[in-house]
């Protein structure tokens, strides 16, 4: 059989990552017109490339359906318990950076820190009676590392798009999503923790562990990696 | 390992013991109702148990443990004082560790009463002890009471004590406090800026969001407050650090937290309900002489246990979780009886893991 190669289906993040590859020889193209999800590879002999979402790359990889995966780090450490185990980092490639942040109205002239956010969050519970609101996607990412900072009196709610949105809205208090520049947080009077981010993420080349490869796979993995230098 | 069947054999012997001490035998739904569950133990919760819903009794949690039934199922129609034991699945998230069973027998025994607090706490811990005999385990001890009267005697401010208090369980977020309130740790930059400022909305922007600008100046306030409280003097600190690192036999920690509670005179009471449980235990036929017991011990992993904490874990398998653990949790009672209180002790099994360790197989 082929190796699969899983690869972001459209945006910057497909173009991108189709130039780190010509760069190393290696040619990757959306096949037939622009609609369809197939792929070519030319330069390496047996591999075949898969089009799908960056989000359900690290599902694929787990799952042993494709052997070889971009996307982002965030995604991968939300999606996927236990993911050191799971999938190893071969290479990241230097663009898609994006910082996962908490983020709380500019209006909250006393919330910087974290140790801030939980005073205010202690303070809104007692005050409106529910827990404070953050409205994010990342559940997992974000719950650890407000257990692991010891903030207490919060709850996530869910938010899969224009969570910059949700406190206007009122339906959340804060956020915690991802940016790169931070622009449309400020557009959206929001303001980033000053602890640092949540994770940095980058987008990153994967391969799945302990997949169960055939001779021609293996071949043509080795033969992958040689032409990329890892 | 042992199969399910086998395990259930256990579980029914080990309630039947609990029964004999003079339990009753109850039983509680396996859907939990994920409000109260989220109210009490906020949004980690989610990550160890598993949610479920319906569109009519919308989000439901399935019992990670049996303790918040049982407690309802009392405050709701039981007699006082009561015995009650248990046997029964309850089921938790794995995310970090697969190893980790997913959904578990545990057989509990726990104790309704007013009155000789210390003598519940040793009859728990001796019955649970007595089921276990002959297993290779040890045995561990903590009394959380201990730090929690050590916080409420501190010559500070009522807000410094409260948000203490807050984060018993939480020692990172505790330790990162007592730094700030002792001056040893540097105010941040953007806190003093802010109390500095002759206007600290210059840069607000637009109110957004249900936290109102009301809101906001009542924190500036509580925080102008806090800047004008003279700090922990480090006698103070030194002597919490040295509760905290209280770690040996029960009769020398006893001893040691005596001669810390003669210049904390706050914790001699808590110290004296330890005196006296140790005592029954010895009574109980304990060793006393060889229990271990650590002032910190429970901190991390027992959130409203506020007294006796204990924990029995398999000498030679770190790696396995507690096969029992139990203690005092007379702030969850409060918690759900919106203050009303009534002290509640005690402990659960897990007859897998007993099994496990008896068959020499793991």
């Amino acid at each position: 059989m082929t190796l699969k190669l899983g690869v972001p289906s459209k945006g910057r993040l497909m173009e991108k990552t189709f130039e780190w590859f010509a760069a190393r020889g290696i040619v990757l193209s959306r096949s037939g017109s622009d609609r369809e999800y197939a792929g070519l590879v030319e330069g390496v002999d047996g591999i075949e490339l898969v089009l799908l979402s960056a989000g359900e790359i690290p599902r694929e990889l787990a799952a042993g359906r494709i052997h070889l995966g971009v996307t982002g780090t965030d995604l991968i450490r939300e999606k996927l318990g236990q993911w050191e185990q799971r999938v190893e980092e071969l290479a990241p490639l230097g663009f898609g950076f994006a910082d996962l942040i908490v983020a709380v109205p500019q209006a909250w002239v006393d919330v910087d820190t974290l140790d801030d956010l939980d005073a205010a969050a202690a303070a809104f519970r007692t005050q409106h009676g529910f827990r404070m609101r953050i409205a994010t996607k990342y559940h997992r990412l974000v719950r650890d590392y407000l257990r692991d900072h010891g903030v207490a009196d919060y709850q996530l709610v869910d938010s899969q798009g224009a969570t910059e949105g949700t406190v206007k809205n009122e339906t959340a208090e804060a956020v915690a999503d991802i940016t790169s520049t931070g622009d449309t947080l400020r557009a959206n009077h929001l303001k980033i923790l000053s602890d640092g981010p949540v994770l940095r993420s980058e987008a990153t080349l994967f391969r799945a562990r302990n997949p169960d490869l055939d001779e021609a796979e293996r071949e043509a993995m080795t033969s992958l990696l040689h032409h990329l230098q890892l | 390992m042992p199969n399910r069947l086998a395990k259930r054999a256990e579980a029914a012997r080990v309630r039947a013991l609990f029964e004999v001490a003079g339990a009753q035998v109850i039983d509680t739904p396996v859907l939990q109702d994920a409000e109260t569950l989220l109210d009490l133990y906020g949004e980690d919760i989610r990550a160890r148990a598993y949610v479920t819903s319906d569109a009519l009794k919308g989000e439901q949690m399935l019992r990670p443990d049996f303790t918040l039934p049982v407690v309802q199922m009392h405050m709701a129609h039981g007699a006082e004082p009561a015995r009650y034991t248990y046997a029964g699945e309850v089921f938790r998230r794995q995310e970090d560790d697969s190893n980790r069973a997913s959904e578990y027998l545990q057989v509990g025994y726990e104790v309704f009463e007013r009155g000789a607090p210390e003598e519940a706490e040793a009859e728990v811990f001796a019955l649970i002890s007595s089921v276990l005999r002959g297993l290779p385990l040890r045995a561990a001890t903590g009394d959380i009471g201990i730090l929690m009267a050590a916080v409420e005697g501190l010559q500070t401010t009522e807000a410094r004590k409260a948000a203490l208090l807050r984060h018993i369980w939480r020692p990172r977020r505790f330790r990162a406090l007592i730094e700030r309130y002792s001056g040893r740790a540097d105010v941040p930059a953007s806190r003093a800026a802010l109390l500095a400022a002759d206007d600290p909305f210059a840069e607000a922007g637009p109110n957004i969001g249900l936290r109102s600008k009301a809101e906001v100046e009542t924190r500036i306030n509580t925080l102008r407050e806090d800047a004008k409280a003279a700090p922990l003097s480090d006698n103070e600190v030194q002597l919490m650090d040295a509760i905290l690192s209280v770690s040996e036999a029960l009769p020398h920690a006893l001893e040691h937290l005596r001669d810390i509670a003669v210049d904390m005179p706050s914790i001699a009471a808590a110290v004296e309900r330890l005196g006296r449980r140790a005592a029954a235990l010895q009574a109980r036929g304990v060793d006393v002489a060889n229990l271990q017991f650590e002032a910190s011990y429970g901190r991390a992993s027992m959130e409203y246990y506020d007294g006796f904490v204990f924990g029995f874990y398999a000498q030679e398998r770190a790696d396995l979780p507690p096969v029992a653990s139990g203690g005092r949790y007379d702030a969850l009672t409060r918690q759900l009886g919106n203050g009303e209180e009534i002290p509640a002790v005690g402990g659960v099994v897990r007859p897998g893991l007993m099994m496990m360790l008896k068959g020499g197989t793991a």
